[in-house]
Order: structure tokens, then C-alpha cells, then sequence
């Protein structure tokens, strides 16, 4: 071939094939992970929504202990498969506090009745600001704040079984 | 009626009366989230806010465009930062700031996104430098 360049669009061409069958074989990860890793708990005040569970403020984290923020809702299908998961975690010591997004009452206290209640606090969170001030997309995410009120770590969608001793290390350590 | 089709009715009227798989809360949408701001400038402004802010939930959809719980509650959100006297770039960083470049649909140059800005220019220069030079080679 006197003209090597006639070659360069068919390469081009198979090279363009590569790449979409690679990006079709293994999608790209679409998960929207909160950009507030290492950022102080921005500023809330929660009102409580369940009777004798006090509400849910900003202020009772950094209090040298480390703490996981759980965000989950009643009317959540995945958060009923997270909850015997949560109370393992609770039996393990980790001092979990709940937000409670676009929730009542009644429906939050049924949840509770049914699938137990691992939560020292819980705020409710009727529009969702809270959650957005967190970076959460989603229910259920959870949150590890640590000592000093930092968050440390977000995990997305339910804990599993298999997550709680990365969960645990986390928060131990999270002085 | 044969037992046949008295039992597709029945089975019709059980579909109807079936409620879907909840995945959506009990809770009515946001004060803002279906409602204009009364000033209209302004709520121009969250307008084109908005039209340019992905729904986390459904990532192909602006905030806009989607009916998703969580669409219509950062239109509440962005509406009542307007409200309250934010610009429009200012709540655009505020979500910037927790969910990264990725919730905006205006992306900005970064070392990134910067292929995105330079090769429709790139590969415009690449077609005037051929077609010049294939005019040229006529010519003779």
C-alpha cells in the first residue's frame, strides 16, 4: 500500500468498536456517592416524629463518640431488609440515629413495631432537605460521623450481612 | 355468561382495585415542588435552575422534566433558596458541593471535562485542514 494514512478511519473504526463493546460488557457504575466525605455534618435540627424518641439534631454528633446516621423511611422496601441488620449493629455497639425521610407518624411507628428499632434518635425529614444537605440520593444510606462530627463514611442502598464488619471498622475507626 | 369470562371480569376488577408496589412515600409532594414562585423573575430564574440540575433518581431526566418524589423535592428546594434570595449560581453550588460536578448538566472546564469542550473545536480545525487541502489538490 503506497498510503499507509487510507488505514487510519478503519482503525479508527475498530477502535471505536472496542470501546463500546467494552462500556456495553461492563457498564459504567452510576451510583451517586455523596461528595461530603471529610466535610463536617452540615447544620440540622430534626423535630421528632415517633413519641418518646426525642428528634434529631446536628449538635448530638461530634461528641467524641462515633456515630452511624441512618437514612431510611417506613414506606422503604430495602430499609425492612436493612433493619434486622441494623439491630445487629446496635447488639455490636455501634449507637445508630435514624432520619426519617417524607414520613408519618403512625406508618414510622409500625415500621419500628415490625421491624424493630435499633435508633437512639430519630428526626423526621419531610421534604428531604436534610438528606440533600448530606448528599444522599436515596433510601437506604447510611453515615458514619465520627468523634469530632465529621462524616467519615457513606454506604449506599442496605446494609448487608456481608457489610456490617467494613461498617464496624469504620466506626471504631472513627474516634 | 359462561364461568370463563365471569372469571376474567373478576380477575379485571382485582387488577383495578390492586395497589402498585408503593415506592414513593404517603406524604404529599413539597409546597414548592408543583407550585410557581409568585414573583415571576424569579421564578424564571429557578426555572432555568432547574432545567439544568439531574434528578439523582432517575440521572437521565432534569429536575424539571421528572416526576420523581426526590425530583420534586429539589424543586422545593431550589424554588425556596430562590425565594429567600439566593442567585441561581449559588444553589447550583450548594448541591455541587454534596453531590460533585455530576448533578449539573452544564459542566464546568476542568481537567476532566476539558476533551468535552476542546474536541468539537479540535476536530472542526482537523476538517478545515482537510478540506483545504483537498480543494488545493483539485485545483492542480
Amino acid at each position: 500500500m503506497k498510503r499507509p494514512l487510507l488505514w487510519v478511519p478503519v482503525l479508527a473504526f475498530f477502535a471505536l468498536i472496542a470501546v463500546l463493546a467494552s462500556e456495553l460488557l461492563s457498564p459504567a457504575d452510576r451510583t451517586v456517592r455523596s461528595a461530603m466525605i471529610g466535610q463536617p455534618l452540615p447544620e440540622f435540627a430534626l423535630t421528632a416524629i415517633v413519641p418518646g424518641k426525642p428528634g434529631l439534631a446536628s449538635a448530638d454528633f461530634g461528641k467524641g463518640q462515633p456515630r452511624l446516621l441512618n437514612v431510611f423511611a417506613s414506606w422503604c422496601a430495602p430499609c425492612i431488609a436493612e433493619a434486622p441488620i441494623l439491630m445487629q449493629l446496635k447488639a455490636a455497639g455501634v449507637p445508630i440515629d435514624g432520619v426519617a425521610i417524607r414520613d408519618t407518624g403512625p406508618a414510622l411507628q409500625a415500621f419500628l413495631a415490625r421491624n424493630g428499632d435499633p435508633f437512639d434518635r430519630i428526626g423526621s425529614d419531610p421534604d428531604s432537605s436534610v438528606q440533600f444537605a448530606l448528599g444522599s440520593s436515596g433510601v437506604p444510606e447510611s453515615f458514619v460521623i465520627d468523634g469530632q462530627g465529621r462524616i467519615v463514611h457513606q454506604h449506599i442502598g442496605d446494609i448487608k450481612a456481608d457489610d456490617v464488619a467494613v461498617i464496624i471498622a469504620a466506626v471504631k475507626g472513627a474516634q | 355468561m359462561n364461568m370463563q369470562s365471569s372469571r376474567s371480569i373478576v380477575l379485571a376488577i382485582l387488577l383495578l382495585l390492586a395497589a402498585p408496589a408503593a415506592a414513593d412515600s404517603n406524604l404529599p409532594p413539597a409546597r414548592y415542588a408543583n407550585m410557581q414562585i409568585a414573583d415571576p423573575a424569579k421564578e424564571a430564574e429557578a426555572r432555568r435552575l432547574m432545567e439544568t440540575l439531574r434528578c439523582l433518581v432517575c440521572q437521565g431526566q432534569s429536575i424539571a422534566d421528572s416526576d420523581a418524589e426526590m425530583a420534586g423535592d429539589m424543586r422545593a428546594l431550589v424554588r425556596q433558596r430562590i425565594v429567600a434570595g439566593e442567585t441561581s449560581g449559588e444553589v447550583r453550588q450548594w448541591l455541587i458541593q454534596r453531590y460533585g460536578d455530576y448533578v449539573s448538566y452544564d459542566p464546568p472546564l476542568s481537567p476532566v471535562t476539558a476533551p468535552l469542550w476542546l474536541a468539537p473545536l479540535i476536530l472542526l480545525g482537523l476538517g478545515g485542514l482537510i478540506a483545504t487541502r483537498s480543494f488545493k489538490r483539485k485545483r492542480r
